[in-house]
Parts: structure tokens; C-alpha cells; sequence
């Protein structure tokens, strides 16, 4: 089992946490757990958390404040059309692919809606 | 007005609750709205173009989402062809397995899931629910708050809650910024009464993110979902910002659920004039659609809404059983309280907990109802001896144990003890070793000295700004003193890394495995299947701290001995025509010590001879060591008595009047209600014992009347309390006791 750093899990100790050899990215889950969790939720009758699962791998490569970011845009009215458009490509080009189509479903919806800002 | 029976029951608690008529156009109508929409799906090409009636271009959000992501579209057709008595009869029938009815209801609308679901009946959704529950444990989880936000009495209840079984623990604030506080000092205390409780800090969605990113929550719950378009808007929120928030606490490994429940759009006035199951239903069909592995519904904050009109406590449930079925996590409801009256909380509760759910409250009240932050729950810490008596009646598991009261102040004491190291640690704020003993001793917030309340928003803002993580948190506690809680709190964030409690209906057991769908999945068939707790389990179930055992009762009793009753040679046949005999039983003065009502022995003993003599007589004691039935203790000592007269006496304290000529069942005088009988009733029994032996007219004794549950409470004193006695017995003739003055 490693973590999203790559270290090994069975590395991080109360003694390597009292010497500060633990990094936030040593306690954040690697995609490719997610990946597995993905099928695990697909064979047991669920395959909706499969694809939540599968979205989360691809965030797992964006820091704490792009999260945020994106999250707070996807909210009622904060974004127009093309700022939504934008944050799919944004997140296209970091291999988010299935991220970005969750937004540009988004943005549709939104904007037949009137939810876009 | 009116008569006094009315006027009477007006002042009963039920009537301090608010109910409604039934009302379709204000949403106030809990399971079919004669405005609820016909079932519908359309398919073309393997797309969705027309949902519950509603045709594809005007589908609202919700629609939409539901019909892109949320219904396995392989199924539907098969499903929704399906009558909706015929779904209904598969959700309770326990000889359809459950995996066949979660394949089904994945294709079903959430109009066909709300029809199926309001066709059952009370006892049908109990037994739907024993049998749809995700996991096969069934758990509970508990709020942890104060008004005051003391990360001291925060860490002290943490513990105390853990240390009573919850198993999720959810914590939230009076005051926005003090969250990270709170986060740090409910996951401290946790950690301190038991390992592999889950933690979360209930706060806006933007803010809880943000404290579960840094790692100071291990869950999140506060990600509302509504049934209709209007009120999710004003919850500011969209199906795709919940999808994107449920996939980002995924990426950081951490658990969420969703929250949804009767009455939110009815408060909101948004309830577009559908029924409350109709509206939960789509809820719960968006939950799955956008991946969340659980739901936490059954009214929530609108609970009392629902329980306002006819069948809204039962709607509670079906929303409860809709998530079961489709294969979600469910979080019971049963936290807000939606009754005043003890029986109605009950009621409310009590089919729930029969059937076992992942979390039979989604919110317990561990504390003070005053403190709880979220409002008062349907069950407080005030009800924790209830709730362990009603698992303990049933013999069904509750999630929650007896925390042994004598180690509740170490308990205590070693979590404010840590919350305090943290906090001096980092310098976050230096709480007094005073405020310490007072959090340990403290019922609720109303019992703390002083007020850190600036201190604590100052720590507060410390945590969210010095970019302090949960990592810093572990490295501070083991390096005050407090490996093993750092070493549990360590577990917590690397189980995130493992990503085995993402998935359904996942807790943690004490030696930190996960209990899920996937590890632990529900497999009830009918009797003699299903969960069935361990015998360490049945044991805690068993096993309240009020429970007493016949070597409890001796050890107790034995505490009460004294030397004023003595043996002074065998009982001898009396000839003083005022000689009155009080006979007692064989245990008395051995073993009892005390009647039901408290007074010792030798103090009962005292009052009667003291009335015998008051009346011109001579009482002396002799215990009968060959029978324990009372009549015949009193028919033996009659027939000592020169006077032909006695008084008999049980060491429980039931007593009565004898005569030598009576038949063993027959007596002058019964006192037999032993709990309520004074030093006056015995000292009257002594006076009236004497004048039936000097032909004198006795004073009317009447036993004294009490309206408690007299009965319940001494039962089980008394089967004791006898069985001594039958040890005590022995074919031996009786002795002459004396009594000390």
C-alpha cells in the first residue's frame, strides 16, 4: 500500500511523525487506490460510487485550493458559460478528462437553467 | 376549557407539539400528493428522454442528473414494468435476496420508488429494514457539542461518547471560526475512549471541506441535497457542485455522505406541492447518481414537520428503507427532536432500533440538551440509561454500551488532560488545570468556570491560519505524554491512504478493520439468519451498570450487619397470657439486613417490641429457621406466644398479625407492601399485635398507597431476597434472638 507521495504506508510511524518525516502527500490516497476502490464498488452493486471513485483519482493530482477553486465555481451562479467551459479545459489538460465532462455537462445544464452567473 | 378530562390532558407533553392538517398544496402531506407525478421512463438510444412525466428538454437539474448518472438503464425497463405491489412485496419478502432488489430499485424512478415505498406498512418497513441495511452491524453515531465551543468539555464528552459505543461522532459550532478548534479537540477525545471512531465537524460545505482536506475531520455529513430545484439553489448548491464536493472528499480518502430528509423544501416554501416521500425519493436517487456512498435522511432538521401530519412518523422510516434499497448507506434519522412527549420520541424511534440500522440515530444527543448546538435530539445524554435498557429488553443491538462509571473521570480527565497538552503545545491557548477538573466533572457547559470563549476563537483562528494539520496534532500528543491516542489518530489519517472505509456504509471496529457493504454485508434471509451479536457483544448489551445478581444483593446486604441482634438459646413456648411473639423469618439478622423500604432490621424490631410494650405487652423475637412463608412464620410464633398472638415478620419488611388458632393463610393484620412501610407502620403493628392478645380494639392499619411502579422496582430485590432466604432455611427449631437496645 503506498501513499499519494509514492511512500510506502507501513513507512509512516509515530516515530517518523515525531520526526517530521511525514508529509501531508505521505497521508493522501494514491489514484490507482481509488482505481481499485472503483472496481471493488462496481462489484458490489453500486456503480455510481465506481464513478465518483474514478473522478476522485483524477483530483487526487490537483492541490487543496484548485479543489476548492472549482468547487466554489460549480456553485449556483458564480460562473458564466465560457468561465465553466474554461475550468473543463483547465482541468482536460491535466488528465481530469472525466472531471471536465461533469463540467461541461455543467455548464449546459446551467445555462438552460439560468444558473450561470 | 371544557370538562376537567380535557383540561388534564391539555397539560400533557404531547400537547406542547404542533400538529397540522393534512395540506398537499404547502407540501404538508407525507406519502402521496394527488400532485405527485405518474411513474414514467423513456428510453431512446439508451437515453433518458422522459422522467416521472417530464419530457427531456424541461428536465430541472435534478432531473437531469438523475437521468444521466443515476439509473442503471440496462434494468429499468425490467423494473419499472414491474407493479408497484409487486416491488413492494420483494423489498419485504426475506426470500428475495437482497442483492435481487437492489439491482431492480437501481432501475427504478424515484416516482415508482416513492409509490412502492408508501405501500408498506409499519411492520413491513421494520422487516424491509432488517433485511436492506447495507451492513450487517448495526452501529450509531453521536453529537458531540457545547455552547461555550471548550475544546475541554469537548475532548472530556468525545471520550465519554466513545466510551459509550458511538462509533461516529459529529461535532459543529455556535460560532463559524472556532471550527478547526472543535474539529481538533472532538478527534482528540475520541481517540482517548476508543480507537477507530469517526469524526466530523458540521459547518458550511466550503469551510468543511477545507477541515477535511487539512485532515482534522475523518467524515463529512453536511453536503445537503433537496427535492426540488428552487430549494437546492437556495441551498446554494447544484446537483454537479454535490457531485464534484462528493468526489473531492473521495480524492482526499475521506468518507461522506449526503443529507437529505422530510420537511426541508415544506420550511423553505418550496415544496412545489408534492408529498414528502415523493421529494426524498428524488433526493436519494440523486445521492446515488452522484456517487455517494451513504444518506442520512428521516426528517433531520424537518423531522417535526413531517411528524406534524397523519403517517409522518412512518414516512421517516420509508425514506430510511428508500436509501437502504438503493443501495446507500443509511444515517436514521432520530436526531432532531420532533416530540416533546416521551412516548412519542419513543414511538418514533423504537422500529428502527428493532430492525437494526448502519446508524439508528444520525445523531444521538451525547450531551446536555442545552448544549447540543444542532437543538435538542430525540435522544439526550439524559437518555443513555433508557436507550441501553431498551437494547437490553429487546435484546437488539443499538450500537451503544454501558461505559463503566468508575472509570469515566480518568476517562475524562486524560482527554481535556491532551486537548490541553495540544493546545499549550503549538501555543494555541493555555486552559488552567481548574478548568480541566471542572470539564472533567461537568454535566454540561452551564458547570465550567470561567469563559475561554475569546481563547478559543484566537486558537481557532491559529489552527486555520498557521496551516497546522492533523499530522502536527499526532507528533504534539506523542511527544506530551500521549502515545496511544497519537498512535490512534495516526491510524485514522492512514487509513484514508488505504481508502477501505470510502466504500458503503464502512465503520471501524476497535482493532481498526473496516465493517462495510463489502467486508460486512448484510445477509438476513429470515430467521436464524442475519446479524446476531457475539457473545462479548450480547454481553455488553446484557450487562447495565444497574443490573443486580443475588451475591450483589448478599455483598450489599452484609454491608448493613450489625451485633445488636443476637442468638440467646433456643425459641421456647411462652406462658404469660401478655407474652407476644414477634417470629422473624430465617435469614433475618444472617444475611438481610435491610427491608425493601431501607430501615434495617434491628430497627423495624425495636419499633414493633417498642409498641408491644407501649400497650402493656412483652414482645420477644424468635426466628424461625424452617420455613420462609410468612403465614406460617407467623402461625409458628403464635404458637410460642403465651398471649396466642404474634407478629411475623419477613426480613424484606412484609409483616402481619398472627394467631394460634388461624389457618396458616389467614391473619389478623397484612402489611404487605414492604417498599413503603415507615418506623410508624411498625411501631402501629407492634400496638395493634398487643391489643388483639389483650382483646382491645385495634387502631385500622391501612397500608400506605403509591402510585410509582412499586413492583417493577423491587421484583427482582425480592426474588433475591427470598433465595437468601430459602438458603437460610434449614429442618431446625427456632431460636430466641435478642435485640440490643
Amino acid at each position: 500500500m503506498k501513499a499519494f507521495s509514492g511512500r510506502a504506508l507501513d513507512s509512516v510511524t509515530l516515530d517518523s511523525v515525531r520526526a517530521g518525516e511525514v508529509s501531508a502527500d505521505d497521508l493522501r490516497i494514491h489514484p490507482e487506490t481509488l482505481e481499485h476502490q472503483a472496481q471493488v464498488a462496481s462489484q458490489h452493486g453500486n456503480p455510481q460510487l465506481a464513478a465518483n471513485f474514478r473522478r476522485a483519482a483524477e483530483l487526487t493530482a490537483l492541490d487543496d485550493d484548485d479543489v476548492m477553486r472549482i468547487y466554489e465555481a460549480l456553485r449556483p451562479r458564480r460562473s458564466t458559460f465560457e468561465e465553466l467551459s474554461e475550468i473543463a479545459d483547465w482541468l482536460a489538460e491535466r488528465g481530469a478528462v472525466i472531471n471536465a465532462e461533469l463540467v461541461r455537462e455543467a455548464a449546459a445544464v446551467y445555462q438552460r437553467r439560468g444558473l450561470c452567473r | 376549557m371544557g370538562v376537567g378530562r380535557i383540561r388534564a390532558l391539555d397539560a400533557q407533553r404531547v400537547n406542547l407539539d404542533g400538529f397540522a392538517v393534512e395540506n398537499p398544496d404547502l407540501g404538508l402531506v407525507a406519502l402521496r400528493s394527488p400532485h405527485d407525478p405518474e411513474p414514467s421512463l423513456r428510453l431512446v438510444d439508451g437515453r433518458v428522454v422522459e422522467l416521472d412525466g417530464v419530457a427531456e428538454d424541461d428536465f430541472d437539474t435534478i432531473d437531469a442528473f438523475i437521468a444521466v448518472h443515476g439509473l442503471d438503464l440496462d434494468v429499468a425497463e425490467e423494473a419499472m414494468a414491474y407493479t408497484d405491489v409487486q416491488l413492494a412485496r420483494m423489498l419485504v419478502d426475506f426470500a428475495v435476496p437482497r442483492q435481487q432488489v437492489v439491482r431492480l430499485i437501481a432501475g427504478c424512478t424515484p416516482a415508482k420508488l416513492a409509490r412502492v415505498l408508501a405501500l408498506l406498512r409499519p411492520a413491513e418497513l421494520t422487516m424491509a429494514m432488517t433485511k436492506l441495511r447495507a451492513r450487517k452491524t448495526p452501529s450509531n453515531q453521536g453529537h458531540v457539542t457545547n455552547r461555550a465551543d471548550d475544546p475541554l468539555l469537548l475532548a472530556a464528552d468525545a471520550a465519554t461518547a466513545a466510551a459509550y459505543g458511538f462509533r461516529e461522532l459529529e461535532t459543529t459550532v455556535p460560532v463559524l471560526a472556532d471550527a478547526p478548534s472543535n474539529a481538533v479537540a472532538v478527534s482528540v477525545g475520541a481517540a482517548v475512549g476508543a480507537a477507530g471512531v469517526l469524526v466530523q465537524c458540521s459547518v458550511e460545505e466550503a469551510l468543511e471541506l477545507e477541515l477535511g482536506l487539512r485532515g482534522f475531520v475523518s467524515y463529512a455529513e453536511t453536503v445537503s441535497l433537496y427535492g426540488t430545484e428552487d430549494v437546492f439553489t437556495d441551498g446554494d448548491d447544484t446537483p454537479w457542485s454535490k457531485a464534484f464536493l462528493t468526489s473531492a472528499y473521495a480524492s482526499r480518502g475521506i468518507k461522506m455522505r449526503v443529507s437529505s430528509g422530510a420537511g426541508a423544501e415544506v420550511l423553505m416554501g418550496g415544496a412545489e406541492r408534492r408529498s414528502m416521500l415523493y421529494l426524498e425519493s428524488r433526493c436519494v436517487a440523486l445521492a446515488r447518481a452522484i456517487g455517494a456512498q451513504g444518506v442520512q435522511n428521516g426528517g433531520i432538521d424537518g423531522a417535526s414537520v413531517a411528524a406534524a401530519v397523519p403517517n409522518g412518523v412512518r414516512e421517516l422510516m420509508a425514506e430510511n428503507v428508500m436509501v437502504m434499497a438503493r443501495n446507500l448507506e443509511a444515517c436514521t434519522g432520530n436526531d432532531a427532536l420532533m416530540s416533546e412527549s416521551d412516548v412519542r420520541r419513543t414511538s418514533r424511534t423504537l422500529p428502527i432500533l428493532l430492525a437494526g440500522s448502519d446508524f439508528v440515530c444520525s445523531g444521538f444527543g451525547t450531551i446536555q440538551r442545552y448544549d447540543n448546538m444542532f437543538g435538542p435530539s430525540n435522544w439526550n445524554a439524559e437518555d443513555l440509561d433508557d436507550w441501553l435498557a431498551m437494547q437490553r429488553d429487546w435484546g437488539v443491538d443499538g450500537g451503544l454500551r454501558t461505559a463503566p462509571p468508575d472509570s469515566l473521570e480518568a476517562l475524562r480527565r486524560r482527554a481535556a488532560e491532551a486537548v490541553q497538552a495540544v493546545y499549550r503545545w503549538f501555543g494555541l491557548a493555555d486552559l488552567s488545570d481548574e478548568s480541566v477538573d471542572a470539564a472533567v466533572d461537568a454535566v454540561g457547559s452551564k458547570d465550567l468556570v470561567g469563559d475561554d470563549a475569546l481563547s478559543v476563537l484566537n486558537a481557532a483562528r491559529t489552527i486555520r491560519e498557521s496551516g497546522l494539520s492533523m499530522v502536527d496534532v499526532v507528533a504534539a500528543l506523542a511527544e506530551s505524554g500521549f502515545e496511544d491516542e497519537a498512535a490512534r489518530m495516526l491510524a485514522m489519517l492512514k487509513a484514508r491512504v488505504v481508502g477501505d472505509y470510502l466504500q458503503t456504509a464502512a465503520i471501524f471496529t476497535e482493532d481498526m478493520s473496516v465493517l462495510s457493504a463489502v467486508t460486512d454485508p448484510n445477509d438476513y434471509a429470515g430467521p436464524g439468519t442475519g446479524y446476531e451479536p457475539s457473545p462479548a457483544r450480547r454481553k455488553e448489551i446484557d450487562d447495565i451498570r444497574q443490573a443486580r445478581s443475588v451475591e450483589d444483593l448478599r455483598a450489599e446486604q452484609a454491608s448493613w450487619a450489625s451485633d445488636a441482634i443476637s442468638v440467646a438459646g433456643p425459641g421456647l413456648v411462652g406462658t404469660d397470657p401478655r407474652d407476644v411473639v414477634i417470629g422473624v423469618s430465617p435469614a433475618t439478622g444472617r444475611e438481610i439486613w435491610r427491608t425493601l423500604s431501607g430501615l434495617t432490621v434491628v430497627d423495624v424490631l425495636r419499633e414493633i417490641l417498642a409498641g408491644i410494650e407501649e400497650e402493656g405487652c412483652v414482645g420477644r423475637v424468635v426466628r424461625v429457621n424452617d420455613t420462609l412463608d410468612l403465614g406460617m412464620i407467623g402461625l409458628s410464633a403464635a404458637r410460642l406466644a403465651g398471649s396466642g398472638v404474634s407478629v411475623g415478620l419477613q426480613a424484606k419488611g412484609t409483616a402481619l398479625i398472627h394467631r394460634r388458632d388461624l389457618p396458616p393463610l389467614a391473619n389478623l393484620e397484612l402489611y404487605s407492601v414492604a417498599p413503603v412501610l415507615g418506623r410508624g407502620d411498625y411501631r402501629l403493628l407492634g400496638v395493634n399485635a398487643a391489643r388483639h392478645a389483650r382483646g382491645a380494639i385495634p387502631e385500622p392499619a391501612k397500608n400506605p398507597y403509591t402510585d410509582e411502579a412499586i413492583e417493577a422496582r423491587y421484583h427482582t430485590a425480592v426474588v433475591s431476597l427470598i433465595a437468601v432466604e430459602r438458603g437460610c432455611c434449614a429442618p431446625i427449631g427456632p431460636d430466641e434472638l435478642k435485640v440490643a437496645e
